[in-house]
């Protein structure tokens, strides 16, 4: 019992540790975000990196979410004779909820996971210390172009998203299942308004900022990670736990956005 | 005038450290003297690279007081902190540099985040110290692409580019053969002879880095239990220092194996 008890007491103080080594962490990034001087080209370069090497992964999981979505959309509005409304249907469920999701997890999968292995890696082979040592403060020169182009990046693919999805549902719908193309426009133009977009929005924007501070912070704090976080097999499993620590928290933030606006 | 004591750099007050549950160190005083070398021995795992961990700021001591330029970094603010760093160069035990800059990036970094030199004095300096270093045409190299011993001649361009007051080392001859060892060794003389830097070392090449120190300090049970001129030293009654310099040049280093000639190349 009072090993089970011990057991609890140590878990609580790990969580609140790095809750609270996590909560600096981004106090210092956004700090470091409103310091000048800027950096245009390391923002171009992340840029390049969280947004545009993301897009193909994108275009690719936004096309084919829209065709399920039209699919099992009209095949479940038929049944109450409804399929004028799959137009409106695969809109707002990509706009308002599966686009800024969908964004999100492949971000993570694809830059998130790849940010926390290379602040990781420099963690462990004492880059980031060099360049305290050299009086740069790693939070403004490495995170702070991070966090801009992650903030950034995600709205913008989420768009992207989003309008692939939209095409990919119409693209079904209408070419392969016969739903009438004006209805198809019609009944999303009615029916999505601007709160919807702002949801998406908002959310893709809240993502953007969790998966970057969650990515860049586990790799940051590496070295206290549980049962240490040193060597090849600590940045994979470093890594691994980022990614799902990031995806979960898109998946809580997600429920409580969507309550809030609601 | 001769006879002033050179001004202390840095001071170890007291330095404690705990790991978890590990007390790593006991109770570190040690001073350092401007424009000196002192070299910082002992035993691996006695937490040599913690003292010198506290004395960059990178680490904050959990009892104690670690004065840098007359600046406690144990309390210090960020922004304070660092000033203090901007007169240090560091050259880590592997070297440190990022994988993703070539040599040229690596060693200008420093200028380009902390000066408001322009490129062309940026490289004017780089190259300067590049050819210093007797890296003359490896500019546009990646680390990844260099030998360890170049490695390490790189990492010190780059802690040397913005001349700064106090040097330190962390191991700086791990890995090298001895003939890169020396190289090293002759770089460091080099340079400090001609930008009167303050070094600090962490070594365990005992006894070839006792001819470049002015002061040897040993650590032990976690707490400095000496730091004397080298000689001094090799002469020490404390039972810490005299178990180390039996272990780490002991019967070789016998003076009659000395007269011998055995240790000229050193």
């Amino acid at each position: 019992m009072r090993k089970a008890l011990e057991k609890v007491g140590d878990e609580c103080l790990y969580f609140l540790e790095q809750a609270g080594r996590m909560g600096v962490f981004l106090v210092f990034c956004l700090i470091s975000l409103l310091i000048p001087p800027y950096k245009p080209q390391a923002i171009v370069k992340q840029i390049h990196f969280i947004g545009a090497r993301s897009l193909f992964v994108i275009l690719f999981t936004g096309a084919f979410t829209g065709m399920v979505l039209g699919l099992q959309g009209y095949y479940t509005l038929r049944k109450f004779g409804s399929e004028g409304l799959l137009g409106s249907a695969v809109a707002l469920s990509l706009i308002r909820e599966l686009g800024p999701v969908l964004t999100a997890l492949m971000v993570i999968g694809r830059a998130g996971s790849a940010i926390c292995a290379e602040i990781g890696i420099m963690r462990n082979s004492e880059q980031i210390d060099a360049l305290e040592c050299m009086a740069i403060d790693p939070y403004k020169y490495l995170m702070a172009p991070k966090f801009v182009a992650a903030i950034f990046s995600l709205p913008l693919l989420t768009f992207v998203f989003d309008v692939i999805g939209i095409f990919g549902g119409f693209l079904v719908g209408v070419s392969l299942l016969g739903v009438n193309e004006g209805t198809y426009f019609q009944g999303m133009y009615a029916s999505v308004v601007w709160q919807d977009i702002e949801m998406g929005l908002v959310k893709s924007l809240v993502f953007g900022l969790l998966i970057i501070w969650i990515s860049a912070a586990k790799g940051y704090y590496l070295q206290f990670e549980r049962n240490g976080g040193f060597g090849a097999e600590g940045v994979s499993r470093t890594t691994t736990s980022a990614v799902v620590t990031a995806s979960v928290t898109v998946l809580v933030w997600d429920y409580l956005i969507s309550a809030i606006l609601l | 005038m001769d006879n002033v004591e050179p001004k202390r750099v840095i001071e170890l007050i007291g330095v404690e450290k705990h790991f978890g549950a590990q007390k790593v160190l006991h109770g570190v005083n040690l001073s350092v003297r401007e424009g000196t070398t002192t070299v910082i021995v002992g035993a691996s795992g006695q937490g040599k690279s913690v003292v010198l961990k506290h004395m960059l700021g990178l680490v904050k001591p959990d009892r104690g007081r670690v004065i840098v330029f007359g600046r406690d970094l144990a309390t210090i603010r960020r922004r304070e902190l660092k000033k203090v760093r901007m007169g240090f160069g560091v050259l880590f035990q592997n070297v440190a540099l990022f994988d993703s800059m070539t040599v040229y990036d690596n060693v200008a970094l420093p200028l380009r985040e902390r000066t408001e030199a322009t490129e062309e004095e940026i490289r004017a300096n780089v190259e300067q110290k590049l050819a210093m270093m007797d890296l003359d045409g490896t500019g546009e190299k990646y680390p990844a692409q260099l030998s360890g011993g170049m490695k390490k001649r790189v990492g010190l361009a780059r802690a040397l580019v913005l001349n700064p007051k106090i040097v330190f080392f962390d191991e700086p001859t791990t890995g090298l053969d001895v003939n890169k060892s020396n190289e090293i060794y002759r770089l460091f003389y080099r340079t400090q002879a001609e930008l009167k830097y303050t070094a600090v070392i962490v070594s365990h090449d005992v006894p070839k880095i006792f001819k470049l120190s002015d002061y040897v300090a040993l650590l032990a049970e976690g707490e400095i239990q000496g730091c004397l001129t080298p000689d001094a030293f090799q002469l020490s009654d404390n039972p810490h220092i005299r178990a180390f310099v039996e272990t780490t040049m002991g019967p070789i280093y016998s003076s009659e194996k000395e007269e011998r000639g055995l240790y000229e190349e050193i």
